[in-house]
């Protein structure tokens, strides 16, 4: 059975008289007596019965969300060649230091309990750079799926966990520029498009056009990575508030925030490319000739794997920027108009990455050098905007159980048979389900069906079983129809598959 | 000009970079306080390992076989998080308290890595109010044990879980559970298996019978639960001289525990009046008989071995408890011919755990 809540209990029957042995009251006593004491009088003795702040458990309707859209972004890793690789949820604290810039505050350590110092891992970047160090790899095209711990401020109305899935398909090694970066572009594309989420825009560029862009207007070194940060902020705020961060909190000149505000509102394909490599200042700094290069060969790559109507070479991207060194992504879902003040379209961010060519390097004693590109899903959001679409739909065309027959009887003393029965069924690899009651009511096992969406019962019953049989009913039709043993279970396979194939049209 | 615009660039850029390197170097030796000699250490916690590919394709298969078992029983699945709060824990698992991963005191709330995948479910359940779910949850839980990786032990490993809540009519879903790991283990293809089942309170009840103190099952049950890894009499001894049971006790305990079968065990024990003059053993021995029908029923009785030897732990086992071995290779013996335990399943009946977070009971 699926579940139920106290309202069900006319389902259960008899309650069971189970006495409680003497020792769960000992038992109960001590938990009491050892809480208190782990207490230090800080709650009531009672049980908190909540999940740690930032973290929930994932109920049954969003296990099933959650298991269709890991199969479609599985799906589309495997239909590129990558392999998979799992890593331990904590790391030695020493590997994560010094990766995550500022960020580092938000790391959650494991208690010094006399052994090494751990740190549960913060994202699966750094662990693929260290498992590619160990393993002295040089080539691997690999995706990971689990989860990550950063103790930020949770705000889980905005999807913003403690403890969250990251999805993480990676390319590393030495190739010939851009092909691997835009196979990234392309699995982005697949994925959203496949999951169905409305229509979206993957936004490109690249740390070198974005460093170029700081030289030739003049902001000083020194301020590249702060700039960059502000830069960053255009996709939640307008250019005024970013402007005004930019000249009163960093003191750059304004002249300078004013140049920056006219690249930074470009946005296009190849015709942008084309003013920026006409760009004098911009093409005086090497690095930024050297980006635009990629560029124009990421862009064309993505025409030729037939994604770059939805490619948006956007100069305001900047993302953090913490260990990128090539080509920067974002995606962002465009489809919903809910604005906030000042019409700026509430973010919809659903994927990110960039190549990072230094970080395996930094793991390697001997330097060597593993250059990675690759892109991270951000599945929470996905599976939240799925959730609500579902939940606005009444929950329709998401089952939490897959079970495709109930073994149901109406009269009494029938347990046996549909034990057998059962066991026939699951011999033949039918998904199937009885009640936990040797004498259960029909109406119950009928009503169970129809809840959870079983598209066929099997009932037993006394005349059916003198006559060698038993009844099929469909749930949806109520039809019901005599069956012989032998006939039963290809008489079932042929009705499932037909149920198959019209959920399908 | 250009060309040294270019240059002076380009040493500007390779100045950031050696800038970020030291930097980095400098906060490594805060943190090392001297301990490493500013390398990297390259590696994975003790106890723990990453998966390669090749690992990761066997897994997934397995994955894939258990998950369409439990599907095909009509078992929904949960999830719950890596951690919980500490109090959620504590006084669930006995001795073995000690072995939980505390997360730092970072001035928020006290968190632990989970221990098993079950007391979180009982929390699920107590915190949902739900009076009845068959779930299935497969997870990684933590224990800081001593790891011997060469055996399986590790301190990060996966537990795949299965569990029926909810008031039924007696054995059904206890039998259901047996169903389901015959099929398991039949799919895995991993050579003969056989399911041992016994009952908490026979166990109990066959205690008493034999004349143990109450106040020593817990500890003469730990013994007894050594029995499939060590002879009768290494048991026998550490009952009478460790655990200070009378000799005459642990023989008669001596000459239930050898015995295992079907319904002709049933039979004999339900004949047998010095262990049926305990209610309590009266009360297992009729589970035990339910259950041996509807194994039987569910085709899956032939794989079952009623084991008067097993114990199980039992912390908080309050009826029918299970354990699955594999029986295939006979060369993998101890010395003294006791074959090498290849415990691939454990479970049972656990009545008081969500009680246990619900204030009501």
């Amino acid at each position: 059975m699926a579940t139920s809540s106290s309202q069900e209990q006319d389902v259960q029957g008899e309650v069971l008289k189970k006495g409680k042995p003497r020792e769960q009251k000992e038992d109960a006593e001590k938990l009491l007596e050892s809480k208190k004491q782990a207490d230090d009088g800080q709650s009531g003795g009672q049980f908190v019965l909540k999940c740690a702040k930032g973290t929930r458990d994932y109920d049954p309707f969003q296990m099933a969300i959650r298991e269709g859209v890991f199969s479609v972004i599985i799906s589309c890793f495997k239909r590129h060649g990558a392999v998979s690789i799992s890593t331990p949820v904590f790391e030695l604290k020493e590997t994560l230091l010094g990766k995550y810039g500022e960020d580092q505050k938000l790391i959650y350590d494991l208690a010094d309990q006399g052994g090494e110092l751990l740190s549960l891992r913060y994202d699966l970047t750094v662990p693929f750079a260290r498992y590619v160090a160990m393993n002295k790899i040089k080539t691997i095209k690999r995706y990971h799926i689990d989860r990550v711990y950063r103790r930020d401020q949770p705000r889980m109305t905005l999807g913003r966990y403690r403890e969250f899935y990251q999805c993480d398909f990676d390319i590393a090694g030495e190739y010939d520029p851009m092909i691997p970066d835009a196979e990234c572009v392309r699995i982005v594309y697949e994925i959203l498009s496949q999951l169905d989420l409305g229509s979206f825009i993957i936004k490109v560029n690249h740390r070198n056009v974005l460093d170029g862009m700081f030289e030739a207007c003049g902001v000083p070194p020194e301020k590249f990575r702060s700039i960059c940060s502000s830069v960053d902020k255009l996709d939640k705020t307008e250019w005024e508030e970013v402007k005004k961060e930019m000249v009163e909190g960093k003191g750059l000149e304004e002249a300078v925030a004013d140049k920056i505000g006219e690249y930074v509102k470009l946005s296009g394909h190849f015709e942008l490319l084309e003013k920026l490599m006409s760009d004098m200042g911009l093409t005086a700094v090497a690095s930024a000739r050297a980006g635009l290069e990629d560029m124009k060969l990421l862009l064309h790559y993505c025409e030729l794997f037939g994604v770059l109507d939805k490619v948006s070479f956007d100069l305001s991207l900047a993302r953090g920027l913490d260990y990128y060194t090539g080509v920067i992504y974002e995606a962002i879902l465009t489809g919903d108009a809910t604005m906030k003040d000042g019409e700026v379209p509430a973010v919809g961010s659903v994927a990110g990455g960039g190549r990072y060519d230094g970080l395996v390097g930094m793991f390697d004693p001997k330097g060597q050098h593993v250059p990675c590109v690759g892109v991270s899903i951000g599945i929470e959001r996905v599976f939240s905007i799925l959730e609500s679409r579902a939940k606005e739909a009444g929950g329709k065309g998401i089952r939490t159980v897959e079970t495709q027959v109930m073994v149901a009887s109406g009269q009494k003393n029938l347990l046996e048979q549909r034990m057998k029965v059962c066991t026939l069924l699951w011999n033949a690899g039918i998904k199937t389900e009885m009640l936990y009651k040797r004498n259960p009511k029909l109406l119950n096992q009928f009503q169970y069906s129809e809840r959870e969406g079983v598209p066929l019962l099997v009932i037993v019953g006394e005349e059916e079983t003198v006559k060698g049989g038993v009844k099929i009913r469909d749930t949806h039709t109520r039809e019901e129809d005599f069956v012989e043993m032998a006939a039963l279970v290809p008489e079932l396979n042929k009705r499932l598959a037909e149920c198959q194939h019209s959920e399908r049209v | 000009m250009a060309v040294a615009l270019a240059l002076r660039r380009r040493f500007r850029a390779v100045t950031v970079i050696k800038e970020e390197v030291a930097k980095l170097l400098e906060l490594k030796k805060l943190v090392d306080d001297g301990k490493s000699s500013g390398q990297f250490v390259l590696k994975c916690p003790k106890g723990t390992r990453d998966y390669d590919p090749f690992q990761m394709a066997i897994r997934e298969k397995v994955f894939s076989v258990i998950t369409s078992c439990f599907k095909r029983h009509g078992a929904v699945a949960i999830s719950t998080p890596a951690f919980e709060l500490k109090e959620t824990l504590l006084g669930k698992y006995g001795e073995d308290q000690k072995l939980i991963y505390d997360l730092a005191d970072q001035g928020g709330e006290l968190l632990s890595l989970r221990y098993d995948l079950t007391v979180p479910f009982a929390r699920h359940v107590a915190m949902n109010n739900i009076k009845t779910m068959k779930r299935y949850h497969i997870d990684r839980v933590y224990r800081r044990d001593q790891p011997r990786m060469t055996l399986g032990r590790y301190r990060e490993f996966y537990q795949c879980d299965f569990d029926i809540a909810g008031e039924y009519d007696p054995m059904i879903p206890d039998a259901e559970c047996v169903r389901i790991v015959f099929e398991i283990l039949s799919q895995l293809d991993l050579g003969s298996f056989v399911i041992k089942v016994n009952h908490r309170k026979l166990l109990d009840g066959m205690f008493e019978a034999c004349g143990v103190p109450p106040e020593k099952f817990r500890s003469i049950c730990s013994a007894v639960d050594k029995l499939d890894k060590a002879e009768w009499e290494e048991v026998k001894k550490e009952m009478v001289e460790e655990k200070g049971l009378e000799e005459v006790a642990a023989g008669r305990i001596g000459e239930y525990v050898k015995l295992n079968g079907r319904l002709e065990l049933l039979e004999r024990l339900t004949s047998d009046e010095r262990l049926t003059a305990v209610p309590s053993s009266v009360a297992g021995l009729e589970d035990m008989k339910l259950l041996l029908q509807y194994c039987k029923l569910f085709g899956v009785l032939d794989k079952v071995s009623f084991d008067l030897s097993l114990a199980r732990g039992l912390d908080y086992y309050t009826g029918v408890i299970y354990e699955a071995v594999l029986t295939g290779d006979p060369s993998k013996g101890k010395e003294g011919g006791v074959p090498a335990v290849g415990s691939v399943a454990g479970g049972g009946r656990y009545d008081g755990l969500v009680g246990m977070f619900n204030s009501q009971g």
